[in-house]
């Protein structure tokens, strides 16, 4: 029963935000020390664990390509394609938006979008000038909901595209897991299988900014009314 | 025949030079801990396989050093001027995104079709690992079409490789570590005592039981922590290995995948994940720094019932 005192550490260390390299290292001590290994044989297992599970951090072989891209203009691109959307409304646009974020991610190009790159800068505007020209200016709260919305198609686009590309920190460290604990799956297969959750999100995603079109239409064709009965 | 050994060739001498540029890099002050942290991480993929294991932990535990303290470079070298790369975007168009495609596609072709490839009956490539050999394959296939292409000064895929993993810092290594961690979990059965306490306090004797165990886990103690990389090693090593694989008979493959998929519902639903949800409502302005979250949660648990769903119809099937 010791042995899940490495659990608790694991926990209660991310909990109270210590570095997670820190949090894993103490949690593996403990673990192992409380599993019978002395600290030298801890550190020798987990030396031949982190060498074996290698391939994990292989990802990192893609960055160059990526840099280099980005170089000439990757991002920027990306925002031209984006800000074509002029005209569309609230929700078409963050639905192509999460769209083109899931199919990117999907690709393996997760840098393409991002909070501080794509969605403050270009696409919480656009969304909010959609709204604008459609029921005029806005009431704060309204603003504040669709900036939100913003931000949310950007995250739910990102999570569910990206595990659908094999080389992933995520696909890598399921398979490195499982190898650990014996089992030996393919990065493929892992991927595939991520498939219908992508659809899935996408799915329901969408639905919620159907709701949040009507949401819009209702309260501030409302709004509009009163003040011309005013 | 090529093996993963070669894909590791590959990635030291890429983190070799980041190390080697970090150290020659006159534009910023010196950051001597992030051209260590690379540069011991290169020697892990060039010379690991020739350690001793004990060598491989005090490697392990250096990097862990390193980054954990907080001695990596926090800014990132800077790149091209915004106004020059946005008129090479104007250039260049969208064939831009066409040598990132050429990765993956590269990947997955290799994977389907190198497979059984022999020359003079020794096979080209190591069956066991096509898709990460492919997958290096496809980082050259690119390079080697875009340097001609676009024609940048030759070192510029490694200086903006190291912009690029100066920006991810010590987070690069975390999923290795978590591997890591998982056999020391599995070499001090921490499984099976999980195992022990979960089936003794939840009725976990049904397939459908332990799934949504493990699915609903997942997303909870990825919302607690903040991380469903974290979450991973402990809930598949108390439910997802020993009830559903072993007991159950559920396929690997499809219990990760989904399970990580689950574990990023609860990242939708977190304040602890703060990159993705407090950082933007700051970045947005919003007044609530909660926000962002509130809008997500109703995509989250439905996505959640979804993904618990389409486990157990699939993962007993595969």
């Amino acid at each position: 029963m010791l042995t899940l005192a490495g659990i608790a550490v694991l926990v209660v260390g991310f909990l109270i935000r210590l570095n997670p390299l820190l949090v894993i290292a103490a949690a593996a001590l403990v673990t192992g020390l409380a599993g019978g290994l002395s600290p030298v044989e801890v550190l020798s297992a987990f030396g031949k664990a982190f060498n074996d599970s290698r391939y994990v951090s292989v990802f990192l072989i893609v960055l160059p390509v990526i840099g280099l891209l980005e170089r000439y203009g990757l991002q920027e691109r990306a925002r031209m394609l984006i800000a074509k959307l002029r005209g569309a409304t609230v929700a078409h646009l963050l639905l192509i938006y999460l769209f083109f974020r899931q199919t990117f991610a999907a690709f393996g190009l997760t840098s393409v979008g991002g909070h501080a790159q794509m969605v403050r800068p270009l696409l919480a505007p656009m969304a909010e000038g959609a709204a604008e020209s459609r029921y005029g200016e806005l009431p704060d709260k309204t603003r504040w909901l669709i900036r939100a919305h913003s931000a949310a198609v950007d995250n739910v686009g990102a999570f569910f595209g990206e595990d659908i590309f094999i080389a992933v920190g995520s696909i890598l460290l399921i398979k490195g897991f499982l190898e650990q604990n014996g089992v030996t799956v393919q990065p493929l297969e892992l991927s595939v299988w991520a498939i219908p959750t992508a659809v899935a999100a996408f799915a329901i995603h969408a639905i919620r900014l159907f709701l949040l079109n009507r949401r819009l239409r209702r309260t501030l064709a409302g709004v509009l009314q009163k003040a011309d009965g005013e | 025949m090529i093996t993963l050994e070669h894909v590791y060739i590959l990635a030291g001498l890429i983190l070799a030079a980041f190390a080697i540029l970090e150290c020659l890099d006159r534009s910023r002050p010196r950051h001597p801990g992030s051209a260590l942290f690379w540069g011991l991480l290169a020697g892990s993929f060039l010379f690991g396989s020739h350690l001793s294991d004990l060598l491989n932990g005090i490697l392990a535990l250096s990097l862990i050093l390193i980054g954990g303290l907080g001695l990596l470079a926090k800014d990132a070298p800077e790149s091209r001027p915004q106004s020059e790369r946005r008129r090479s975007a104007e250039r260049h168009g969208n064939w831009l995104f066409f040598p990132a495609l050429i990765i993956p596609i590269t990947a997955l072709l290799g994977t389907l079709f190198l497979k059984n490839m022999t020359i003079h009956g020794v096979p080209l490539l190591d069956a066991k690992q096509i898709t990460l050999i492919s997958l290096g394959l496809g980082v050259l296939v690119a390079l080697a079409f875009a340097m001609p292409w676009l024609r940048p000064p030759v070192l510029s895929p490694l200086q903006e490789g190291r912009r690029l993993v100066d920006t991810i810092g010590w987070a690069a290594i975390l999923p290795q570590m978590l591997a890591a961690l998982g056999a020391v979990f599995a070499l001090s059965g921490v499984g099976r005592a999980v195992g022990t306490v979960a089936t003794a306090w939840l009725p976990l004797g049904q397939p459908l039981f332990a799934v949504i165990a493990y699915c609903v886990g997942m997303a909870m103690f990825t919302a607690i922590m903040g991380n469903a990389f974290a979450a991973f090693p402990v809930m598949t090593a108390a439910i997802g290995l020993p009830l559903i694989v072993h007991k159950f008979g559920g396929d690997p493959a499809i219990m990760g995948a989904v399970g990580m998929l689950s574990g990023f519902c609860g990242t939708l639903a977190t304040p602890m994940a703060a990159n993705f949800n407090i950082v933007p409502a700051a970045l947005l302005e919003l007044p609530d720094r909660n926000g962002v979250i509130k809008v997500q949660i109703p995509t989250a648990i439905p996505l959640l019932i979804v993904n618990t769903a389409l486990m157990y119809v699939l993962v007993f099937r595969f």
